[in-house]
């Protein structure tokens, strides 16, 4: 599922979005809240730095644990040190001051790839791990 | 369950006169039903299953099982031996009846009842054989049932367990009105630190509270994740509207949390559970009747 | 409409029902500082139960209408943050004072009822 960033109706859109697939997949209503967060952060970091880009969510199953990848992208200004726009408490103007440290504690896996003129991509993911049970479950229904 | 090489490979016919069969079949089975119920009491006391129950425990349940059994065979319909079996299971998986006794209860029966078809229809090869083709998946197909809903609902009660056992770790007590006490027990880790904040937050809102006593007097060591942990189940209670407590905490957690550089400050913390009582009861009170937008506002 | 906003008393109470953008959100906090000098508010309640999503954005949007509304001699309390919305607010670690908090509309109310009529204030 993407979701094109352009304005902050879609803001609200892709954390719904994110949301209803973290509930899917299993995910905690807390989870899901911390997911949906994270979403915002960045999708309104593509709308404030590159003024438009696109928010790719999907599913990963593995035997173990489920996870949610979020992955944003946009072709703008690029960001010149990522270093420095991950750290906290750098209030950049309008922008990576909170959003990239605030989202990046929010989920599990965070990484960041940009260059000066050459887009951003974030990649952020949260993992679930299935319990006993539920392994248990999926043992006896193949694919569930 | 491959037959012994030595064996007579019996030979299966298309099953033509199945209905026939099958009525004979439950025809006889009522019919022997004293003696053939009798023979399966004594085979599952021999084999030593059931051993919690008592004798006429057994026997009651032995001929409620039975009678659904010959219905089932008859009908084709597992759905009322389902209900009894998972009727059975709530019964019996309390007190201790492991899946190996179900298992081996319902195959017992399946023995007693093909012995006692062996021995009628000795004399005549071809009926046995015809008689076994009816029988057999029908009573595979009974014992799967049966087993399956055991092992069903034993999963159901394990997982209720684990939600109860969960909850009892973490107990968030009311005290009186808008007062809550959580005693947190035993090493705190990552994961049970994170659940025990949901589960505050969840009775803050359940229990409207506006003070919270989190008493850490049974927590021996604490690392810095769960330290910030602690630090931000107090913010996130005041961000619900409670003002939390913190009571018991060891010097020596004292210690390690400034060498961890985590901001003390922040906390109200009280040294015993009985001062936090009576601070909380203060503050409570206190809310009511005085003004603390002077002091709040100083925080800036 | 996204925001009902009416007075009851010294009180504006702006009760948020669905996710806002950004810029409902920005409109939210203009209309409350305006209205705050024509009615002589001396309290802002802002109920945000119906809030799924509380981002750094909104945290310091109203952060700063907090600010604001303390320059004018009145205070405002955020209400009705959910469990996990407060869970999330503080992994983000942010300073939210001088944000008063409570738990629902009834506690805010008589949050404010007390910094208004208690000692050394409510002379605004």
């Amino acid at each position: 599922m993407v979701v094109a960033i352009a304005t902050d109706v879609d803001l609200v859109r892709a954390r719904a979005e994110g949301r209803a697939q973290a509930v899917a997949l299993g995910f905690t209503r807390t989870d899901a809240t911390l997911i949906a967060t994270a979403i915002s952060e960045i999708a309104r970091n593509i709308i404030v730095h590159a003024g438009q880009g696109r928010i790719a969510i999907r599913g990963l199953q593995e035997p173990e644990r489920h996870g949610l990848v979020v992955v944003a992208e946009d072709d703008g200004p690029g960001i010149r040190d990522v270093e420095a726009a991950l750290q906290d408490g750098r209030s950049g103007r309008g922008g990576f001051g909170l959003g990239l440290p605030g989202a990046r504690r929010l989920m599990d896996e965070f990484e960041v790839v940009s260059a000066q003129d050459a887009g951003t991509t974030v990649t952020m993911t949260k993992w679930r791990v299935r319990t006993r049970l539920e392994l248990l479950h999926a043992r006896r229904s193949p694919g569930g | 369950m491959d037959r012994p090489a030595d064996a007579p490979v019996l030979v299966r016919r298309p099953s033509g006169g199945d209905a026939s069969l099958l009525r004979e079949l439950v025809a006889y089975l009522r019919d022997s039903r004293t003696e053939l119920r009798e023979e399966w009491v004594r085979r599952i006391t021999e084999a030593h299953l059931l051993s919690v129950m008592t004798p006429d425990e057994i026997f009651s349940e032995v001929t409620a099982v039975y009678d659904n059994y010959v219905d089932a065979l008859e009908t084709g319909s597992v759905e009322t031996l389902q209900a009894y079996a998972r009727d059975l299971s709530e019964r019996i998986i309390p007190r201790g009846v492991e899946t190996h006794e179900v298992l081996g209860i319902v195959l017992l029966l399946r023995d007693v009842l093909a012995r006692s078809l062996f021995v009628r229809y000795q004399s005549d090869a071809d009926m046995l054989n015809r008689i076994l083709d009816a029988y057999e998946p029908a009573a595979n197909r009974i014992a799967v049932t049966v087993g399956v809903s055991f092992v069903e609902e034993r999963e159901r009660v394990i997982r209720v367990q684990e939600e109860a056992i969960r909850e009892l770790s973490t107990p968030v007590l009311q005290v009186r009105e808008r007062l809550l006490i959580l005693p947190i027990i035993g090493s705190l880790d990552s994961a049970r630190a994170r659940q025990l904040t949901e589960q505050l937050l969840g009775a803050i809102k359940a229990n409207r509270a506006r003070v919270v006593v989190i008493d850490i007097t049974g927590v021996a060591t604490i690392d810095l994740t769960v330290a910030n942990h602690l630090v931000q189940t107090v913010e996130a209670s005041r961000l619900m509207g409670a003002s939390a407590i913190i009571t018991g905490m060891s010097s020596r957690i004292a210690h390690t949390l400034t060498d961890l550089g985590v901001d003390l400050s922040m906390m109200r913390t009280v040294g015993d559970l009985q001062g936090g009582l009576e601070e909380a009861e203060r503050l409570l009170g206190y809310q009511a009747d005085r003004s603390d937008a002077g002091r709040s506002a100083s925080g800036d | 409409m996204s925001v009902a906003i009416l007075q009851h008393g010294d009180y504006l109470i702006a009760s948020i029902q669905a996710d806002l953008t950004d810029g409902q959100v920005l409109e939210l906090r203009d209309t409350l500082a305006d209205r705050l000098g024509v009615h002589r508010i001396r309290g802002i309640i802002i109920d945000v139960t119906a809030m799924d999503v509380i981002d750094s954005f909104v945290a310091r949007s109203l952060r700063s209408l907090a600010i604001t509304t303390r320059l004018r001699g009145a205070e405002t309390v955020i209400v009705g943050i959910q469990p996990d919305v407060a869970i999330a607010l503080v992994q983000f670690s942010l300073n939210l004072e001088p944000l008063h908090t409570a738990l629902d509309l009834d506690e805010g109310q008589a949050l404010l009822d007390r910094w208004t009529t208690g000692a050394g204030r409510g002379a605004g």
